[in-house]
This record gives structure tokens, sequence and C-alpha cells, in this order.
């Protein structure tokens, strides 16, 4: 059934203090609405449990991409196109800027913000795996200060997260020190734009006279969470790129995957899937050394 | 203006094509229903309500956004453009002759937002290629046409000089 309006609230306190002084006072009562990508979804569907919204939308503190010598700083609430549009992103850390072009289409685009997809914590959002096999970290911030988390685990089950009811993202931060990395991102799924994936990779590695010195595997829609495949990259890294080693990656990440029949795809298409997608990455690793 | 609105609507003040337009509405009333119901705009049209089709697409501070997934105190002070800010005294725009010329419009009903994402991306890009021009439409969904009219009128439109 469809929301009615008048059964909620919504503030814009235009100020980030104000905003978390607000969720500080009762924890969990206030829903951050950024875009509203996902928020007006549940709203239109009249699934939206809370009744009291705050609007995070374009504040500034919020809508900046700092860049430093050791690492930038995304605001959590750029949009796909500041992120798509942005040199350092575009050059430095492509499996982002990728993934920012595949989420909807424009109109999503420009509304969509990294930190809602975060929040959502899909398990098949786009952007999620890049910023595991970054090892992204996050700015947490609250009425009570600010801390720095690992992303790694930030996802605790399906749709839980870390954060704490009176926090918000305040920004993600990438190291700079990928662009040595061959990156490789694919998302299987009907279609390109809007489509929710079946299953998407990223993908980061390096090779050292022929050997895989660092490698990073993650993918979108194989797991209740977005899911980093430390097993297949333990089998990998330190190894020759043969036949063999992609056939026993191909067969690893298939076992290591957990994915769910759902209507977009079956389990065991999913993992098949995943184990082609580990398969096609390091033979395009191997060849680009050559 | 107000911009809380426990149990009562509020004041909200944007610009349309325009013109200042001020509305009595819930903060969480959808971008859309103001325009239509409020504002009388009703070239803007809903589709499927949930941000998959482009039918309601505008442009807001001059970027392309669903208008039903805008609650109006988002809006407030923004500069909106709807399809009606696209005729000038009456005569079509570049955009608008193109897709009648080339048939990029058929029962109608994803024109308005079909014509706002290409001014929105010939803004961005004068010249569009054909991948571009899908690219920059492929959150706006069309069942009559088929879509090679639509792109064809696109592109026509920008070789006939639509952004400037
Ligand atoms: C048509 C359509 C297509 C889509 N396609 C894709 C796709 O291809 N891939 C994909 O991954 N996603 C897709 N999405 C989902 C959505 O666009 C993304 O998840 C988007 O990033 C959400 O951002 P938002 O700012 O709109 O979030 P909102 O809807 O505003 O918020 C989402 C959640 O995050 C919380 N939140 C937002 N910002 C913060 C913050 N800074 N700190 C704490 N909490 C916060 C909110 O409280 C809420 O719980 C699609 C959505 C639509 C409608
Ligand atoms: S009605 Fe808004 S996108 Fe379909
Ligand atoms: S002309 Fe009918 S939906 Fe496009």
């Amino acid at each position: 059934m469809r929301a009615r309006p008048s059964d909620y609230e919504l503030v814009i306190p235009h100020t980030l203090p104000a905003v978390l002084s607000l969720l500080g006072q009762e924890p969990g009562v206030w829903l951050p609405i950024a875009g509203g990508t996902d928020v007006m979804v549940q709203y239109a569907a009249g699934k939206l449990g809370r009744r009291k919204l705050v609007s995070i939308w374009n504040l500034p503190e919020l809508r900046r991409i700092e860049v430093f010598a050791a690492e930038i700083q995304i605001g959590a609430g750029c949009t796909y196109t500041d992120l798509s549009e942005h040199e350092v992103v575009n050059r430095e850390f492509t499996l982002l800027s990728r993934a920012a072009r595949w989420t909807g289409g424009i109109a999503n685009q420009n509304r969509g913000t990294i930190g809602g997809n975060i929040v959502n914590a899909s398990p098949a959002a786009d952007s999620l795996p890049a910023l595991l096999v970054y090892e992204a970290e996050l700015l947490l911030v609250s009425s009570r200060g600010e801390r720095r988390v690992p992303y790694t685990g930030f996802h605790i089950d399906y749709r839980k997260t870390q954060i704490a009811p009176d926090e918000l993202i305040r920004a993600i931060c990438l190291k700079r020190r990928f662009s040595e990395y061959y990156a490789h991102a694919r998302k299987v799924g009907a279609r390109n734009a809007q489509a929710i994936a079946k299953v998407c990779l990223a993908a980061l590695g390096r090779l050292a006279d022929g050997v895989v010195e660092d490698i990073r595997l993650a993918m979108g829609s194989v797991a209740p969470v977005p899911l980093r495949l430390t097993g297949t990259e333990r089998i990998v890294k330190g190894n020759r790129i043969d036949s063999w080693l992609v056939q026993l990656a191909r067969t690893t990440a298939t076992a290591e995957v957990q994915p769910i029949d759902d209507i977009r795809s079956s389990a065991r298409y999913r993992a098949a899937v995943a184990g082609n997608l580990v398969a096609e990455y390091l033979e395009q690793l191997e060849r680009s050394s050559n | 203006m107000s911009e809380s609105s426990q149990d009562a609507k509020c004041e909200i003040a944007f610009t349309v094509n325009g013109q200042l337009a001020t509305v009595r509405a819930y903060a969480m009333e959808r971008l859309l229903d103001v325009l239509r119901h409020e504002l009388g705009l009703t070239g803007t049209k809903e589709g499927c309500g949930e941000g998959e089709c482009g039918s309601c697409s505008v442009l807001m501070d001059g970027s392309l956004v669903n208008s039903c997934l805008i609650p109006v105190l988002q809006a407030s002070g923004a500069n909106i453009v709807t399809i009606e800010g696209l005729a000038c005294d009456g005569h079509l725009g570049v955009l608008q002759q193109t897709f009648l010329e080339y048939g990029g419009a058929q029962c109608g009903i994803c024109t308005p937002g079909m014509i706002l994402a290409a001014v929105h991306l010939l803004r961005k890009k004068p010249c569009p290629t054909l991948e571009e021009i899908r690219e920059g439409l492929s959150g706006n969904l069309c069942r009559c046409t088929g879509y090679m009219q639509i792109i064809e009128a696109v592109a026509e439109a920008g070789r006939r000089g639509a952004a400037t």
C-alpha cells in the first residue's frame, strides 16, 4: 500500500553538526535520507518503517572529495556522477568510477550517493566490491566524535552494518597505491544500466616476474554481504598463472561463494559465473604482463 | 519558510520554468505530485513511481532527476525545469521538433522524460555519439518506439545545435 505523506516528517537542518545533534538526541528515531534512491522506493511501497526523516542531501561537509598525498577522502554524500567525473577517481580508482557508471540511469547517478549505497547494504550493490578490494576505511561521525573503521567487516550480516544509530558515514578513505595494479570489473546482469547484477566482480592484481605478487577479488550478489574471496586469493598469490592454477581458482571460487536462489537468478548459476569471472580475470592478468 | 511538517503542511518555495512558485505541501510529498497536482504541470508523467522508467524526469538545478523519488522539501530553493519550460512562446524547442520529425514519440508517456534526459545529455555533450545517446537515455524506458527513432531524433538535435 502506498505511503501517506501526512504520516511522515522530514526536516533539513542544513549543517552536519545540526544533523548529528538531532540523531544524537533520539538515536534510532530519525532516518537519514541522502539522494533518496533507496529510501523513496521503500517509501513508495509503503515499506518505510521510520516516520521521521532527516535530509543530508547536499550537505557541503559530505559532498566533497579531498585529495591528499597518500589517500583520497570521498564524502559519503558524493553522487555517482561526482565520482565518475572526478579526475583522481577516474585515473586511480577505475573500479569505483566504472561501478558508478553502472549504477542505474543518469538520473539515478545524479542522486544516488556512495554513502547511501554502503548503508543500504544490498549484497548486490555495485560499488561495494570495489571498496572491498581497495581496502577502504570509513570515517564515522556522531555528536560523540569521529572514528575510523576498516570497510572490511563493516557488513555484519544481510543488510546489517556496524554503524550506530546516531552515526553517519562522513567519508570513505582510499589509499593511493593501486595505480600499478591491473584492475578489472565485470557485471553480469540482464543489462548493464539499471539492472541489478546477478553477479558482479571487482578485481585488482599485480605480477612481478610472472608471479602473482598481490591479488584482491570481491563479488556482489554471491553472499548475504559483499564478499571478498580470500580463499581464492590465497590459492593464487605467490604463483604463476597457468591453466592448472586458473582451473583451481575457478573451483575454489565456485565453492567459496554462498549465493542464493532469487527472482534474478539461481544459486548454481551464480556460483558457476563466480568461478568463470575469476578464471577470466586471471587469464587477462596473465596476458597483461606480455 | 517553515521546514518541518509535524501533522502539518509547510510552505515550500522553488523556481519552476523560470517562475517562482510557492506551495503548501507535506514535506514528504513527491515533487512529481506537487508539480502535477498543485501546479498543474501535467507534462511530467508517472510511469513506475520507483525510479525505473524515467517518465517523471525533470531538471533540478541543471541536473536530471526522477521527480517520483524527490521529497518536495528537498526541492525547496531549487531551480526546476519541466517539459513545459522547453517550448518558448508556443514555438517548439529543437528536440521537440526533431522528436516530431523522426517519430520519436508515439503514445507520448515517455516523451517528456526522454526530452529532458536529452537536454541534459546535449548540455554535457553537444554532439553525442550513438553510444553516448544510449547511455544518456538508459534510465528512460519506452514501450512504443523501439528507441531507434528517439536516438536518431537526439542525434539530429545535436547536429542542429540544440545545445547552444
Ligand atoms: C532505478 C534504480 C536503479 C538502481 N540501480 C542500482 C545499481 O545498478 N547498482 C546499485 O548498487 N544500486 C542501484 N540502485 C540503488 C541506489 O541507487 C543506491 O544504493 C544508492 O547509492 C543509494 O544512495 P542514496 O543517496 O539515494 O540513498 P538513500 O536512499 O538516501 O539512503 C539509503 C540508506 O542509506 C542511509 N544513508 C545514506 N547516506 C548515509 C550516510 N552518509 N551515513 C549514514 N547513513 C546513510 C539512509 O539512512 C538509508 O538507510 C538503484 C536504485 C534505483 C531506484
Ligand atoms: S515514475 Fe519516476 S522513474 Fe518511473
Ligand atoms: S512513446 Fe509510448 S512509451 Fe515511449
